[in-house]
C-alpha cells in the first residue's frame, strides 16, 4: 500500500506495531490507541519517533495531553463511506492545533483526496497504486471551495468580498 | 459492499434466473447460459437448484464491469418451454410502467 | 433569482469533469461498482428497476425559464421526453443512460443546475417556501438563507460520509409551505424582540420507518451564528450517529435515544468549543449573497383590473382562480399554482413540450421565474393579475390549469413499483385511479381541502405519514396490498397520521378512500370544518366504523 506525503509516493519510515507484538527498542513505531495509553510516557522516551493509530469512534481528547510529543497521528476510514475520521482530523488540527503528520488510513481512495486534504490530513496510506500514482493530479481537480477549514484555502463567500463586485457578475 | 452471496443463504422456490442492469446505459439484463448477458428473458439460463443458482448468480457478480446488482428472480416456465416473468417486479422490468408515460399530448 | 457568478460557475465545471473521470473510470473497470456507488450517489444517480435516475437539484424550488428550458432539453435529449417533479423540489429523469450522463451535467451546468448532492449520505438539496420572496406576511427571503446554506453543505469536506442522508428545509411564513417538521433539521426564520434575524432550530424530524416530528433545540439561533450552529449539529451527528443499521443512522434516531434535551446539550458543547470566527457571517456576507438575487420590478397596478371582470362570467376560469390563484405581497399580481395533477395522469410529471411552454409563459408574464413545490406542482410567483385570463387559456391549453390544487385529486405520490427498485407496491396507479373518482370538480370543492399521499414503501418518499388521507403500498404473499391512515398533515401543526383499520389489496384502495370521503361528508360539522379539522375532533373511530362495517 504506497504511502502518499508532500504529494509523493514515499517510503513509510514507520514500523506499524500490532496490539500484542513486542515494541522494537528503536526507531519510529506507529502503534494502536490503547496500547499506548497503556504506557504513553515510557513510549514517549523511548528512541525513534512516536506514533498513534486513533479509531474513528474515539475522542482525539484521549490525545491531548501528548500532541505536542506526537510524531503521528493515524486516522482511519474502516470503508470510505464511513467519514466519522473527518470529524476527528479537523478537531486534531484546528481545536488542538495539532501540526505532525496527519495520516489517512484504511480505505483511502482516489476520489476523496481533496476531502481529506481540506479536513487536515497531510499522509495518505492509499489502497490502490493507480490512486496514488494519480495523487498530484487529482487534488487539482478543485480550485473553488464553499467552506472555510484549517486548510486555509480561501472560501468562496471570502474571496467575493476581497473584489470588485463586477469580477464577481456576469 | 458484501458479495451477494455472502447477503444470504440461497434458496429457490422454483425455476429461477440471474438479472441484473447493464453498467453503461442500466438496462435491465438477463444471464444467458453461454456467460454473457440478453436483454431478451428467453435467452436467459434457467436453473433449477440453490446450487445452480449460487453458481450461476457467482459467475454472474464475478462481471461487474458490464452489469450491476445481480440477483437471482423467479419465473415461470411453461409446457413449450416458454420463460415468464415469475412476479410483479419481474413483469415492470420486462414489461416496463403499468401507466402511460406521458401526461398529456400538447395541443399544436 | 439567484445568478450564479464565476466562482459558483467554476466550482459547477471541476465537479462535471470530476464525474466525467470517474464515469470513465467505472466504464473500464477501473473502479467497482462498490466504490462507484457512492460517487454516483452523490451526483444524483440512482440505479432502478429499468435504468438508471438522475436527479436534479432545484434549490429552495427557484428556477429561471432558461433553466427550465434545459431541464426540458435534459429530457428530449437523454431521456424519454419527461421528468418527474418530487417532493423535495427535485426533478427526477427516468430512463438516463450512465454514458451520457456527464453530457447532461454539462448541458446543465451552462445554466447553473446542478445534481450534486441529491442522493447519498450527505446533505441534501436545501429546500424552501415556493412562495418564498413572494408570500405575504414573510419575515424575508428564506431563499438568501438557503443559498447560504446550500453553498456552505455543498461538498463539505467534513460532512459529505454522514451516517446518512441530511435535510434542510426553511421557512420564513406563519404558515409552513416547507414541510419543516419532517426534514432532519427545520429552520424557522423569525424575528427576536431586537428586530434581529434569527432562526428556531428544529432537529430529527423524518419519516420512514420510524416516523418523527423534528424537536426545537434552540428558540433563536441568530442569523450570523446559522453556519456555526448547523456545522456544531452535523459534527454531533457525524460522530455520534448510528452506523450499525442503515435504519437507525438518521439523525432522528440519535435525537430519539440521547433525547432532545441531551441532544441539544451535546450540540451547545460543540458550539461552545468551537471557534466561530471563520463561520460567521458577517452582514457583508449575507449582503453579497442577496446581492446576487434579482428580483422584479414591479408597476403599479390595479387590484381588480378590467380583464379579471371580463373573464368573471367564464365559469371555467373562475374556477381555476379560486383554487388555483393566491395573494402576492404587491397588489395587482398573483401567485398561479400550476397543477401537475391532470385526471388519469401521473402526480408531478411534465413532458419536455410543457417545461418549454412554460418557460415561455414565464418570460411573458411571471419576470423569466418558475416554483417547485414539494406538493409536486409549479408555480408562476409573478403574474400581473390583468394577465390571468390570458395566461389561464395557455396555460389550458398544455394541460396544466387542472383546477384542483390542494383538492382530493391534487395527489402526492412517489414512483412506487413502476420504477423503483426500493418499492413494494405501485402508487402511480392508484393515484390516477383516485383521480378518475374524483374527476368532478364540484364534488371535488365540496369535499374541500384534502391531501392524499401515496408512498411505494417504508421509506416514505409519498410522505403518507403526514398525508390527510396516508396510503402506504406494501407486498403480502406476493401481492400488494394498502395501509391507510388518516389525520396526518405537513404543515406548522404536523401531525403524524392514525391507521384506519387492516390493509387492503389494491384494487380496493380507491374504494375505502371513497368511503372515507363520504364518512367525511356525513360527520363533518358543515362545510367549513375541513377534513383534517374533522378526524381531529373525532378521532380516527367513526371513520374505521363507517368504512370497514361493509368489510
Amino acid at each position: 500500500m504506497p504511502l502518499v506525503r508532500n504529494e509523493k509516493i514515499t517510503a513509510d519510515d514507520f514500523v506499524r506495531v500490532a496490539d500484542d507484538a513486542t515494541i522494537p527498542a528503536g526507531g519510529n513505531v506507529l502503534i494502536p490507541l490503547a496500547r499506548f495509553l497503556e504506557d504513553a510516557e515510557a513510549l514517549l522516551q523511548r528512541d525513534g519517533k512516536v506514533g498513534v493509530i486513533l479509531p474513528n469512534n474515539r475522542d482525539p481528547d484521549d490525545l491531548e495531553p501528548y500532541l505536542e510529543r506526537l510524531a503521528l497521528i493515524a486516522l482511519v476510514f474502516p470503508t470510505f463511506r464511513d467519514g466519522r475520521a473527518y470529524s476527528q482530523a479537523r478537531l486534531l488540527r484546528e481545536r488542538y492545533g495539532y501540526d505532525g503528520e496527519l495520516r489517512a488510513t484504511g480505505q483511502v481512495l482516489r476520489d476523496q483526496f481533496v476531502f481529506m486534504i481540506r479536513a487536515g490530513f497531510d499522509a495518505f496510506e492509499v489502497k490502490k497504486d493507480s490512486d496514488a500514482l494519480a495523487f498530484e493530479e487529482t487534488i487539482k481537480r478543485y480550485s473553488v471551495f464553499y467552506q472555510p477549514t484549517a486548510d486555509g484555502r480561501f472560501t468562496a463567500l471570502r474571496q467575493r468580498l476581497f473584489r470588485p463586485y463586477a469580477a464577481a457578475s456576469r | 459492499m458484501t458479495s451477494p452471496l455472502e447477503q444470504k443463504k440461497i434458496k429457490i422456490a422454483g425455476p429461477s434466473i440471474v438479472t441484473a442492469n447493464r453498467t453503461w446505459d442500466g438496462a435491465v439484463v438477463y444471464r444467458t447460459a453461454g456467460h454473457g448477458w440478453s436483454t431478451d428473458l428467453t435467452e436467459a439460463a434457467v436453473v433449477r437448484t440453490a446450487d445452480a443458482a449460487r453458481d450461476l448468480l457467482s459467475e454472474a457478480a464475478a462481471d461487474d464491469v458490464n452489469a450491476v446488482g445481480p440477483y437471482i428472480a423467479p419465473v415461470a416456465v411453461d409446457q413449450t418451454g416458454t420463460i415468464a416473468p415469475g412476479n410483479l417486479r419481474e413483469r415492470i422490468r420486462l414489461d416496463g410502467v403499468t401507466i402511460p408515460l406521458l401526461p398529456v399530448a400538447v395541443a399544436a | 433569482m439567484y445568478a450564479y457568478d464565476d466562482i459558483d460557475r467554476t466550482l459547477l465545471s471541476e465537479r462535471v469533469s470530476e464525474f466525467r473521470d470517474q464515469v470513465k473510470r467505472r466504464l473500464s473497470g477501473e473502479l467497482t461498482e462498490d466504490e462507484f456507488k457512492m460517487l454516483r450517489l452523490q451526483n444524483g444517480v440512482y440505479l432502478q428497476l429499468h435504468a438508471y435516475m438522475f436527479r436534479v437539484a432545484i434549490p429552495y424550488g427557484t428556477l429561471s425559464s432558461k433553466q427550465l428550458r434545459r431541464l426540458a432539453h435534459v429530457a428530449r435529449t437523454y431521456d424519454r421526453g419527461y421528468g418527474h417533479f418530487t417532493t423535495r423540489q427535485n426533478i427526477q429523469f427516468n430512463w438516463i443512460k450512465l454514458a451520457e450522463l456527464p453530457d447532461a451535467l454539462a448541458d446543465l451546468a451552462e445554466v447553473g443546475i446542478h445534481s450534486m448532492q441529491t442522493s447519498g449520505n450527505n446533505t441534501r438539496n436545501v429546500t424552501s417556501d415556493q412562495w418564498a420572496g413572494v408570500a405575504p406576511g414573510e419575515v424575508e427571503d428564506p431563499r438568501i438563507w438557503s443559498e447560504i446554506l446550500r453553498q456552505y453543505t455543498t461538498l463539505h469536506p467534513e460532512f459529505s460520509f454522514l451516517p446518512r442522508k441530511f435535510k434542510f428545509a426553511i421557512t420564513a411564513s406563519k404558515h409552513d409551505r416547507a414541510a419543516i417538521k419532517i426534514h432532519d433539521v427545520g429552520l424557522r426564520l423569525h424575528r427576536n424582540d431586537k428586530g434581529e434575524t434569527g432562526f428556531e432550530v428544529m432537529v430529527g424530524g423524518g419519516l420512514g420507518r420510524t416516523p418523527f416530528l423534528a424537536k426545537t433545540i434552540r428558540h433563536f439561533v441568530h442569523g450570523h451564528d446559522l453556519l456555526s450552529y448547523v456545522e456544531a449539529i452535523l459534527r454531533v451527528y457525524n460522530r455520534y450517529g448510528r452506523r450499525d443499521n442503515i435504519y437507525k443512522a438518521r439523525i432522528k434516531i440519535l435525537v430519539h435515544e440521547l433525547g432532545a434535551d441531551k441532544f441539544a446539550q451535546e450540540v451547545e458543547e460543540e458550539w461552545r468549543q468551537m471557534d466561530k470566527r471563520v463561520l460567521t457571517l458577517t452582514d457583508a456576507d449575507i449582503e453579497n449573497v442577496r446581492s446576487r438575487f434579482s428580483y422584479p420590478v414591479y408597476e403599479n397596478l390595479p387590484h381588480m383590473p378590467d380583464e379579471l371582470k371580463a373573464a368573471a362570467h367564464d365559469t371555467r376560469f373562475e374556477a381555476w382562480r379560486k383554487n388555483s390563484v393566491a395573494p402576492h405581497k404587491v397588489p395587482g399580481y398573483a401567485i398561479v399554482t400550476l397543477s401537475l395533477k391532470p385526471v388519469g395522469m401521473p402526480p408531478g410529471d411534465a413532458t419536455a413540450e410543457q417545461m418549454d411552454a412554460i418557460a415561455d409563459l414565464a418570460d411573458r408574464y411571471s419576470f423569466g421565474e418558475i416554483r417547485v413545490g414539494h406538493e409536486q406542482n409549479l408555480a408562476l410567483p409573478h403574474v400581473a393579475k390583468r394577465d390571468l385570463p390570458a395566461l389561464w387559456r395557455a396555460l389550458d391549453k398544455i394541460g396544466v390549469a387542472t383546477p384542483n390544487v390542494n383538492l382530493v385529486s391534487d395527489i402526492i405520490a412517489c414512483p412506487g413499483l413502476d420504477y423503483c427498485s426500493l418499492a413494494n407496491a405501485r402508487s402511480i396507479p392508484i393515484a390516477q385511479e383516485l383521480t378518475r373518482r374524483f374527476a368532478n370538480h364540484e364534488t371535488a370543492s365540496l369535499i374541500g381541502r384534502l391531501h392524499i399521499n401515496i408512498s411505494g414503501c417504508i421509506n416514505a418518499c409519498g410522505h403518507h405519514h403526514v398525508g390527510h388521507i396516508g396510503i402506504l403500498g406494501v407486498e403480502k404473499n406476493g401481492q400488494e396490498v394498502y395501509q391507510i391512515t388518516i389525520g396526518g398533515r405537513a404543515d406548522e401543526n404536523a401531525e403524524l397520521g392514525n391507521l384506519i383499520g387492516p390493509a387492503v389489496p389494491y384494487g380496493e384502495v380507491a374504494d375505502v378512500v371513497e368511503d372515507i370521503v363520504e364518512a367525511y361528508l356525513a360527520l363533518r360539522e358543515g362545510p367549513d370544518e375541513l377534513f383534517i379539522d374533522a378526524v381531529k375532533r373525532l378521532g380516527v373511530e367513526p371513520f374505521r366504523e363507517r368504512v370497514y362495517a361493509t368489510r
